[in-house]
């Protein structure tokens, strides 16, 4: 497994730094590429216009069968769909992960989140969540039911 | 026993209706017929002539005979639709076995139902292995030359070793079977059972398979896997949901495990599975302890807060807002002045409601208490079972040796306790039911029930325990065994008799043929053990009538929603 884990990360780092998406940057990989830092910066014409927000992903020994651990650093976006403590509500980081995601493809979802946001807001169940919550997102029992923003 | 007769017409005719409703579930009706047939399928109560309004029929399953049902079934299907056989069971799977709706869809539209289930019928486009040149899995990065890929119907591919990760992860980790989708992000296509034999190794195959077929049992309404640990039984019977509200529908596996098939939890006759999951959690959650509060405690008139008085003078002053008061009356204790002791302000509205919420959750608490604890009660006397059952096979052991009594004729005592045992459940049970019921002539009907059952429980429990005379129980046991009664021990000793014995037999072989002790009031000592031995054989049949009564007539009454219930179906809400 640890040999799928390392060929696919250094790929993925190897694309990423030749060839990034507009917007988003890597900003750190550890050496053992377990961990990542990126930083994607809000798309022109949205209400994140011009900010700039950093991600830390956590790869397990199981990546890319399992999702990696994905949470906002320092200053986490006023949005919806995450919460005050880095946790974003996306169903593509839990049960909907797919193998054949990418880091790239989860940094482009998160910034399409952010895009369609229509008010800066936190989720209404914020206050509640964040005092029971794990410390990573991939222990709570996430419910998906919008799917616009 | 007009009434009785009564019983029987009526229950006689309601069978009529069950099967009537159940015409429409053709999976199961089928196989009715085939167990008729003689193919292995022997209903298991066929020993009881008659059956009681509060029995439901049900028949117990080997996994054997599972598999053989679900290959039939699909077989039929496949005929039918003319596919393969993997094909028909992966339709009827997403169907959850509804073979008629399968088929009047898939008539209608063959290739939409098809691509839904993820079934390839054309076996041109079955997925297969191919080398593709310049490929480069977008998994695992990997792109040897000769590497091996794969890719379903909606064309997304990739490498065979990450589909065999994957199905491996989906599989040995996940338990997951009849809907793993192909990895490609948010495509909808399932893998199915032949790509999935091509690529996994043969125990993951093993696992996936019977995880496949126990999804027949867990889709299917009318069947259900016994509970109890390790048991590889599946229980069928034909019970609707509504039914659950007028019948307890206790089913006994062939493990001897007996449970409710519309809960899954132990038997729990007479009380509905509605109010068991009321009952249940209100002894588990903590409103008891709100209760408590409201029993033992006043708000402070200003804040609201709680306070527990536990001593000193009745001039309260609230810790927090500083509100001062009476906590006799609950008024200002400004309006009291010097002569407070008189508390003339007992008449005050807002008093006489304080005390009477009070007075209300304190009998609230009160009733709660009395069937709690008559219900505890029950289910702490049977968890002493076990030493009644040891104490007993004791005793039996030691009439075998005292009397000329035979094994089989000493297994009233074992068959007693069993009765005693389940009597204490159906009591115990009784006390959460009737916690349930409202005050009427009804009720009253029923706490007689339950009472004259409750003392013939007692009775025979007493006698059960009660030493018998000239038998000594002790020293028998441990000790002596009379040569005579050797044989009889050795060919039917199988499992009922006590270890210790078994281990004593070789010496024992030495003793003399009759210890004096024994052998002049052995005469005296049989009179009293055949005495006590109908003593105990109609206490036993009183018990089983008394618990048949109840039952029976508790069945008849929520047939005929005779009982009036104090809570409130739905949120288990207490009425006042």
């Amino acid at each position: 497994m640890s040999n799928i884990f390392t060929k696919r990360l250094t790929k993925e780092l190897r694309d990423l730094q030749a060839n990034p998406p507009a917007g988003i940057v890597v900003d750190k990989a550890d050496d053992d590429l377990k961990s990542w830092k990126v930083v994607i910066r809000g798309a022109e014409g949205t209400l994140y216009d011009g900010e700039t927000f950093k991600l830390q992903f956590k790869f397990s020994n199981n990546y890319p069968l399992e999702s990696p651990e994905v949470i906002f650093l320092d200053n986490i976006p006023i949005h919806p769909h995450i919460y005050s403590n880095g946790h974003i509500c996306l169903s593509i980081l839990y049960d909907q992960w797919s193998p054949a995601l990418t880091i790239s493809s989860v940094c482009l979802s998160i910034q399409s989140m952010l895009s369609s946001a229509v008010k800066k807001e936190r989720p209404p169940d914020n206050a509640m969540y964040i005092l029971t919550a794990k410390k990573s997102p991939k222990a709570t029992t996430w419910a998906f039911h919008d799917d616009k923003v | 026993m007009s009434a009785m007769d009564y019983d029987d017409d009526y229950m006689d005719d309601d069978d009529v209706d069950e099967y009537d409703s159940d015409t429409g579930m053709d999976v199961d009706d089928d196989g009715e017929d085939d167990y008729g047939a003689g193919d292995g399928f022997a209903p298991v109560v066929a020993d009881r002539d008659v059956k009681k309004p509060y029995e439901v029929d049900f028949k117990v399953h080997s996994t054997d005979e599972i598999v053989a049902f679900q290959t039939k079934e699909v077989a039929h299907v496949a005929g039918i639709l003319g596919c393969l056989p993997e094909h028909a069971a992966t339709l009827l799977r997403t169907f959850k076995w509804n073979k008629e709706r399968l088929i009047e869809r898939y008539m209608e539209d063959p290739e939409g139902e098809s691509e839904k289930a993820g079934v390839v019928m054309d076996a041109q486009k079955q997925a297969k292995f191919a080398i593709v040149k310049g490929f480069e899995c977008p998994i695992c990065c990997n792109d040897d030359a000769d590497m091996e890929t794969l890719a379903l119907h909606c064309e997304h591919r990739f490498c065979r070793d990450c589909y065999a990760h994957y199905l491996n992860e989906k599989v040995a980790e996940q338990g997951e079977s009849r809907r793993i989708q192909c990895m490609s992000a948010g495509c909808k296509v399932v893998v199915d059972e032949i790509t999935v034999e091509k690529v996994v190794a043969p125990e993951i195959l093993a696992k996936y398979r019977s995880l496949l077929l126990r999804t027949y049992v867990d889709d299917s309404v009318h069947l259900k896997w016994c509970p109890a640990p390790d048991c590889v039984y599946a229980i069928e019977c034909h019970i609707a949901s509504n039914q659950l509200l007028e019948v307890v529908p206790t089913v006994r596996c062939k493990c001897g495990h007996q449970f409710c098939f519309g809960c899954g939890l132990p038997d729990h006759q007479p009380c509905i599975c509605v109010l068991v999951r009321f009952w249940l959690k209100k002894c588990a959650d903590d409103s008891e302890t709100a209760n408590w509060i409201s029993a033992n405690t006043k708000e402070c008139m200003k804040c609201m807060s709680t306070i527990e008085k536990n001593g000193g003078c009745n001039h309260m002053t609230c810790k927090k807002c500083k509100h001062e008061f009476c906590w006799v009356c609950l008024g200002p204790w400004s309006d009291h002045g010097t002569a407070w002791y008189n508390c003339n302000r007992f008449d005050e509205k807002a008093s006489i409601d304080a005390r009477d919420t009070q007075a209300k959750s304190r009998q609230a608490l009160e009733r709660y208490l009395h069937y709690y604890n008559r219900y505890a009660n029950h289910e702490q006397s049977a968890k002493l079972s076990s030493e009644l059952l040891e104490k007993t096979a004791i005793k039996m052991e030691a009439l075998q040796s005292t009397s000329t009594l035979s094994w089989i004729e000493v297994q009233f005592l074992r068959k007693a306790c069993d009765v005693l045992l389940e009597s204490r459940m159906t009591l115990k049970w009784t006390y959460s039911f009737a916690y349930f019921l409202s005050r009427d002539n009804m009720t009253a009907l029923f706490e007689d029930n339950q009472r004259d059952l409750e003392m013939a429980v007692e009775n025979l429990n007493e006698l059960l325990e009660r030493p018998i005379p000239g038998v000594d129980v002790a020293s028998t046991a441990a000790t002596t065994i009379t040569p005579q009664q050797q044989p009889s021990h050795h060919h039917v000793n199988n499992g009922a008799g006590t270890p210790t014995s078994m281990s004593k037999e070789p010496s024992a072989t030495s003793l003399p043929p009759l210890t004096p002790s024994h052998s002049t009031p052995s005469v005296l000592v049989e009179d009293s053990i055949r005495d006590l031995r109908q003593q105990v054989l109609d206490k036993m049949g009183y018990v089983k009538t008394r618990r048949e009564v109840l039952l029976s007539d508790t069945t008849q009454g929520l047939r005929e929603h005779r009982w009036g219930m104090n809570v409130d179906m739905k949120t288990g809400i207490l009425f006042d």
